[in-house]
């Protein structure tokens, strides 16, 4: 099965700084994780925060400080992304593979017109004039869902709504049309309405488009809303990877069932959220993994 | 665009009272000098008629506010009044000497840019050895007094090779070349230093947009790194960099002062100073208005440019 | 199949850090510095060879040798009894003048920031007035006005430097005062003053002493400037900027009346510049000093 995104056995390390001797090994950010998302599907990957599924976005861009050692494989369309240099990289990143990130207003250069923002990514992997750049942006602001695109163009960022800045990151990502899309967290800073909104528009992009999408994600209503399969990460490992509905409905894993109950849609309404422990640790994840498997 | 333009005039408007406190501040020079000015002026043997004359003229017998309403309207048309020593009107004698500190100023500006920018880029984004580099040059140009490097290249260029002109001015409109060689001097003594202040504001700025998330979101899009640093780091540093030379040319036309003196430019520092040293202070309140409305001009400008360069400023949602 | 990444993240997202002991070595460099020439210039009187104004005519413009180190001047006196002395003056110009302006900039700014609405607007705008005119220029007016002098001089670094303290002490005032441990303090029932003494003050000048420090390496600058003009201390008072006017015209034929001046500034200079940099970076991580 040839999917448009396989990792195999990948683990990022982050080099200690203070290589003093004597000091314990730093644990991996992400530890031997495999999984393939098949063309068109929306993956999502949830976790809290420092379960390493951040880092494991990034590694497929590239986009790791240079202290991470990345090891293992990483394939986009069957070609091996670890060991690309920067130039290689370069030319993918925004192309065949584009990346939006949680925090729009921080994301987008606030001394550039969006629109300009977005003619620029065309204009770094396409060879094309400034007018063509200029009606192909506005045109992807008017799919984004960006009324009377043309004369937002110029733009700057801060005079945008929230969700707007949103719809035009997603359009920058989008602008040469890359086979895969990976949204870390999109939705995490906009309020629930617009939330709803931009998950619709991902959606619809992925029908249009034919985008595969790996969704990064922290909240499992998103997961339920948009995904079509789902990988829990806990600790830098993927504890099991399912279809988004056999998930909530059989979840195999003690972690994943924690926390399914955690979350406020799972849980009967009036009774009190039950807490994760914080004390997981490998140990304890190995053994879940066997009690998971039973 | 209208907040646009309501930023320009609030910005424009705002320099009415800052126009005003340094009037009365020039105002005041000859009004707080200890004792009688007109005796100090004048010296111990002048005659008790010329004391009332002169006082009469410079409009000492009036009251305060009479003092400044009339001084304020005589220079509003245009009137700055006449040099005690030589009886030359201001106008004509600032209008002599004022170019010489603006080319001086200007040049020196422009010099200092040129060599602060691309080296604080450099510091930046460069690897250690040009950081240390860098960091060596920002430190000993911050610590050497101006003048004392005046004096050193001196020593060098027309001591030891005898290269340049140590002291002394022609007029670019007679003789542009000649001008230039006298301005050589100078214009290095001013700019070194000030290159140092403009390297290590850029690398500061640089530096932190480089920290931001939007560079993050350049290299996700797949821009060049030449691209990120030129199109938008730069672009994202320039309203820190642009306020800093506003200020900083207020530090050059202080330090023209005694760059004039040090190479007998007949700019207005030059004036200044003399006319201090001769009590004469019609010619010290004009050459000091003179300058300090020529900085508030360039700080309006600055600001003005600041708005332009960062939309958010402009709009009145900066932080 | 499994490949060591190169490595792949950005050269141009890292931050430069630097290592703590940094700045304590520079701050530790720059007192050494500091602390060796205030002692030479409190001590010149006793470590001087020769008396700063003593005129020795078979020296005139002498060149450097073992009984005078540094050469003679114009009129055949010792530069380095000169230099001595001078850096007596010129480090108690700039120190008495950044010290008057702290003193008086701190009560200031801690009560337009502590305050805020209109104590903050009336201290805050009084003191901008000054900064309308570049500091060279200001200094200038003070002459001006009261007559060259070294005290005029130090009066007018100190009104000059007054606005540009209160305002660092101002901005870290609101910073400290927002603090939950102030808001605390005032439930608790604690007067303003004593909130100010024991919570905010102590904890709000770590960037004025910053500020101070940077201040005094300009200062030194202002103060050699304004006598090389013969604005500040005038002579006979042997003073570092006036050594370099009054070897100015003979340059080249004796170069070491303006090389060692010159050089003492740049030292006296340099001192601060490293103590104030080495400050900054543990006493102001929020850079509100300028």
């Amino acid at each position: 099965m040839t999917g448009v995104l396989s990792f195999t056995d990948v683990a990022v390390r982050f080099a200690s700084t203070e290589t003093s001797t004597g000091a314990p090994p730093v644990p991996p950010a992400v530890d031997s994780v495999s999984f393939t998302i098949n063309r068109g599907e929306i993956f999502g990957i949830v976790g809290e925060s420092g379960s390493g599924k951040s880092t494991l976005a990034n590694s497929v861009m590239g986009l790791l400080p240079r202290s991470a050692q990345v090891t293992g494989s990483i394939r986009v369309n069957d070609r091996e992304v670890i060991g690309l240099d920067d130039d290689q990289l370069r030319s993918m990143r925004g192309d065949e593979v584009s990346m939006i990130f949680q925090d729009a207003s921080a994301s987008l250069d606030p001394t550039w017109s969006v629109g300009d923002q977005i003619a620029e990514t065309i204009r770094a992997h396409r060879t094309i004039s400034r007018r063509g750049a200029r009606a192909k942006a506005i045109s992807l602001m008017t799919e984004v869902g960006i009324a009377d695109a043309a004369s937002r163009y110029s733009d700057a960022p801060h005079r945008l709504s929230g969700g707007m800045r949103q719809r035009i990151m997603i359009a920058a990502a989008l602008a040469n049309n890359p086979q895969l899309l990976i949204a870390d967290e999109p939705t995490t800073a906009l309020d629930v309405t617009i939330q709803a909104q931009v998950l619709a528009l991902i959606g619809e992009l992925r029908k249009n488009h034919g985008t595969t999408v790996l969704l990064i994600t922290h909240d499992l209503g998103v997961v339920a809303q948009v995904c079509d399969r789902v990988g829990v990460m806990y600790g830098g490992k993927l504890l099991e990877v399912a279809a988004a509905e056999d998930l909530f409905a059989n979840p195999q894993h003690a972690y994943t069932r924690a926390l399914l109950a955690a979350s406020p849609s799972g849980a009967p309404r009036g009774s009190r959220l039950p807490v994760i422990p914080a004390a997981w640790n490998i140990e304890d994840l190995q053994r879940l993994r066997q009690e998971g498997t039973e | 665009m209208s907040s646009r333009l309501q930023f320009v005039i609030r910005r424009i408007l705002l320099t009415v009272p800052v126009l005003f406190a340094m009037s009365v501040i020039v105002f005041l020079i000859i009004r707080l000098v200890p004792g009688d000015p007109v005796r100090t002026m004048l010296g111990f043997r002048a005659t008790a008629a010329n004391v009332i004359e002169l006082r009469h003229r410079l409009g000492l017998d009036q009251n305060l506010l009479q003092q400044y309403v009339n001084w304020i309207s005589a220079l509003l048309r245009g009137d700055l009044g006449s040099d005690i020593v030589s009886h030359a009107p201001l106008s004509e004698l600032l209008a002599q000497r004022l170019p010489v500190t603006f080319e001086l100023t200007a040049l020196s500006m422009l010099l200092a840019i040129a060599i602060g920018i691309p080296l604080g880029i450099r510091a930046a984004t460069g690897g250690r050895w040009v950081k240390r580099l860098t960091e060596g040059f920002v430190v000993f140009g911050i610590s050497i007094p101006d003048f004392w490097l005046g004096i050193m290249l001196v020593l060098i260029f027309t001591g030891s090779l005898a290269l340049l002109p140590p002291s002394g001015y022609v007029s670019f409109a007679v003789d542009p070349l000649q001008n230039l060689r006298y301005m050589t001097l100078p214009v290095l003594t001013l700019a070194i230093g000030e290159a140092a202040y403009i390297l290590r504001t850029t690398r500061s700025a640089v530096t932190s947009v480089l920290d931001r998330p939007h560079m993050i979101f350049l290299r996700a899009k797949g821009i060049s790194q030449r691209r990120m640093i030129s199109g938008h780091a730069l672009r994202n540093a320039a309203p820190a960099i642009v306020t800093v030379i506003g200020i900083q040319v207020g530090v050059l036309l202080g330090g023209a002062i005694i760059v004039e003196t040090l190479f007998a430019l007949p700019g207005v520092g030059r004036l200044i100073v003399t006319a201090i040293n001769q009590r004469n202070y019609p010619t010290v309140q004009m050459g000091i208005l003179a300058i300090a409305a020529t900085f508030i001009v360039v700080s309006l400008i600055t600001d003005l440019l600041v708005g332009w360069l960062d939309p958010r400023v402009a709009d009145g949602s900066a932080t | 199949m499994t490949t060591i990444a190169p490595p792949t993240g950005g050269p141009i997202v890292r931050r430069p850090r630097s290592k703590p002991h940094t700045s304590t070595r520079f701050v530790i460099t720059g007192v050494a510095i500091l602390g060796v020439l205030a002692v030479a210039a409190i001590a010149a009187p006793l470590i001087a060879p020769h008396g700063p104004e003593t005129v020795e005519v078979s020296r005139v413009l002498g060149a450097p040798n073992l009984q005078h180190p540094f050469g003679s001047d114009v009129l055949g006196r010792d530069v380095l009894s000169r230099v001595l002395y001078g850096l007596r003056t010129s480090l108690l110009v700039s120190l008495t003048a950044v010290t008057v302006a702290t003193v008086i900039a701190v009560p200031f700014g801690l009560a337009a920031g502590y305050f805020g609405g209109r104590v903050d607007t009336a201290i805050s705008r009084t003191l901008d007035m000054i900064l309308v005119l570049p500091a060279m220029l200001l200094a200038i007016t003070f002459i001006a006005i009261l007559g060259p002098g070294s005290a005029v001089a130090a009066l007018a670094i100190a009104v000059i430097y007054l606005p540009i303290l209160a305002r660092v002490m101002r901005s870290s005032t609101l910073v400290i005062t927002r603090n939950e441990y102030v808001l605390g303090a005032r439930a608790r029932g604690a007067g303003h003053l004593r909130v100010l003494v024991h919570h905010v003050a102590p904890n709000a000048l770590g960037p004025v002493i910053v500020q101070a420090s940077v201040l005094s390496a300009f200062a030194l600058q202002l103060e050699a400037g304004l006598s090389f003009l013969g604005l500040g201390t005038q002579p006979p008072t042997p003073s570092l900027g006036g050594m370099l006017a009054d070897g100015r015209d003979v340059l080249i034929q004796a170069p070491w009346v303006e090389i060692f001046p010159g050089i003492a500034i740049v030292i006296a200079v340099l001192s601060f510049t490293l103590i104030g940099e080495g400050l900054r970076r543990s006493f102001d991580p929020r850079g509100v000093a300028e």
